[in-house]
């Protein structure tokens, strides 16, 4: 419904795109630093053992040149180099660091503890199962997401709406909410034929109770003005509930959703590592079985960027749902 | 009594109504709160309800609205008793209550939404919008106005619906002096446009003056209408004209605050 009519025309204030030299320089020079330390200490290595991390170092130096080179052409990229060139330098201090203590002095034990170059090596070496894994934990992920957030709108809203379903309701919430979707699993394996039907239904429950929980609460705090105003404008009972006390709850709503998001992603885990047979999480013990801590690393990275991007995208929606609270309230 | 060609021309007939809360300090008793309010409204006039805070003004204003329902006593919109909320008596409070999750214009709107009839009376939109002056901001959230523009916005949501009777919960309350004139000017204008019989609840006497055809004075604990005045002043009217201060020192006489001369 004309969604155009409700862009709001309040102009977007960008910051100064102040980029300086050394700003610009920070990224190349630590670069080239955590190379030549990492070609120092691992002359002792045979140079396969390096090879993708050298390649990779390269890598970046030579592309933080060429964006060097091209940020005159761009305001958008100027303004993404100032903002994010001092991240990446400290990411790339840290790798260094981190290369320094386990390659260089040796000062973790191994093999729990390798390398950077070690885990890169395994991450290329391994990025068909990886991926692999990736794919299925999304799937499992998304199912139980789904099927959790659908759940839990439908009980809070109702919860949060009518006073007898609350009565009846409140009390299984409060006493099966609190309890870990994880501590199920015994019970959740023995029940369903199937590990990954009985992962996805635990997800569901881990995040069916915030979801229900805040959205309830939102819904019950809905300003009473605002249903009054609606109701001398002739609002019925759909009106109130779909057109003012949802909206009204989208804030906590929102908060529900990241909070299941969480559970979602350690019910997850927990289960992929104790019962299904794929997935990152199945990838972690099943790497740590063979002592294999390069590919556990390598599977923790990749669930690090797995979950932060899917957090992201939760947070991108949130703020194109609530464009109306910006400036109200401060995020 | 009311009489019976009285009913007929009446928009709004409120007939001996009784509304008591529980008491706030013992649950066991209940503080009378309205004891026995009776008056009318002619279709078209604007009548002013004054009195002291907790007398009651906004408890007869919700009872009006259908919001609550009084413990006795007869509440008519011609010859219809009022049960429930409807669109044909609309309601604007202090806070202008504007949804912030709509925009100025889905805010205006709201009301033919809400009745199902947004498609039929769609061009009816632009109209309200123009009718308070906010074009330019019919597509912005309300946290982007003024308290006034919100105000106006809020007066266009109610009246949208061509309620039969506005209900005006000190809507002006809120507003610094300056803009508050304006805006009175502004809800007359809209009144004199519309033709809508209107109910305003006000503490301010300059405002009841300058505004209503007739003004009511009300008792607090319990409330009761102690007085109806006539306001017999051509408009627009002048706010200091002799007859306006003659008014506004009766008035103030009346309820004792003209201060010791």
């Amino acid at each position: 419904m004309e969604a155009q009519e409700d862009l709001v025309p309040t102009a977007v204030v960008e910051p100064p795109s102040v980029l300086r030299w050394r700003t610009i320089l920070a990224v190349p020079v630590a670069a080239a630093l955590a190379l030549a330390l990492h070609l120092l200490i691992a002359k002792r290595e045979l140079p396969l053992e390096t090879h993708s991390y050298r390649l990779f170092f390269i890598e970046i130096i030579g592309v933080s040149i060429v964006l060097a080179l091209l940020r005159r052409f761009s305001p958008a990229l100027r303004r993404w180099m100032a903002s994010m060139w001092p991240i990446f330098t400290a990411a790339i201090v840290i790798v260094c660091v981190w290369d320094v203590i386990t390659l260089g002095l040796r000062l973790l034990p191994l093999p729990y503890f390798p390398g950077p170059s070690a885990v890169l090596r395994s991450l290329i070496n391994d990025r068909a199962l990886l991926l692999d894994s990736t794919w299925h934990s999304l799937g499992l992920l998304l199912s139980g997401y789904t099927l959790g957030v659908i759940a839990g709108l439908i009980s809070g809203i109702c919860i949060g709406w009518s006073s007898p379903i609350r009565y009846w309701g409140m009390p299984i919430l409060k006493v099966v909410g609190p309890v870990p979707a994880t501590a199920w699993i015994p019970l959740a394996l023995v029940l369903s034929p199937s590990a990954i039907v009985s992962s996805a239904a635990l997800i569901a429950l881990a995040v069916w109770f915030p979801v229900t929980m805040l959205t309830s609460s939102g819904i019950s705090n809905t300003r009473a003005s605002y249903l009054d105003v609606a109701r001398t404008l002739g609002a019925g009972r759909w009106y109130l509930i779909f057109r003012v006390a949802i909206p009204a709850a989208l804030p906590n709503i929102f908060i529900g959703l990241f909070m299941g998001l969480g559970a979602s992603f350690l019910t997850l885990v927990v289960a992929e590592s104790v019962g299904v047979k794929s997935g990152l999480g199945w990838y972690v013990s099943w790497a740590q079985g063979w002592a294999e801590y390069g590919k556990v690393f390598a599977a923790l990275i990749i669930m690090a960027a797995f979950f932060s991007t899917i957090m992201t995208i939760l947070f991108k929606a949130r703020d194109r749902v609530l464009v109306w609270q910006k400036g109200v309230i401060k995020w | 009594m009311v009489a019976v060609n009285e009913v007929e021309a009446s928009s709004l007939v409120v007939r001996d109504v009784k509304k008591s809360f529980p008491a706030p300090d013992d649950p066991h008793s209940r503080r009378q709160v309205l004891d026995g309010i009776s008056f009318s409204l002619a279709a078209g006039e604007l009548v002013s309800l004054i009195g002291p805070s907790g007398c009651g003004k906004s408890t007869l204003l919700r009872l009006i609205a259908g919001l609550d329902s009084a413990d006795s006593g007869n509440l008519l919109i011609g010859s219809n008793p009022i049960t429930a909320p409807n669109a044909e008596r609309g309601l604007v409070f202090q806070d202008p209550n504007l949804f912030p999750w709509l925009t100025v214009r889905r805010n205006i709107q709201a009301g033919l939404v809400a009745r199902g009839v947004l498609r039929e009376k769609k061009n009816e939109v632009d109209e309200f919008i123009r009718l308070v002056g906010l074009e330019v901001f019919a597509n912005v959230y309300p946290h982007h106005l003024s308290g006034g523009m919100a105000q106006r916005a809020a007066l266009a949501r109610a009246l949208i619906n061509h309620p039969k009777i506005l209900l005006l919960d000190e809507p002006l309350g809120a507003l610094d002096a300056f803009t508050r004139m304006r805006m009175q000017d502004e809800v007359l204008r809209l009144w004199q446009a519309r033709l809508t019989t209107m109910l305003l609840v006000t503490h301010d006497i300059d405002e009841a003056i300058y505004m209503s055809d007739r003004i009511m004075i009300m008792s607090a604990r319990p409330g009761r209408i102690e007085r109806t005045i006539a306001v017999d002043l051509a408009r627009p009217r002048q706010r200091d004209s002799a007859d306006f201060l003659r008014l506004r020192s009766d008035i103030l006489n009346y309820l004792h605050f003209a201060g010791k001369s």
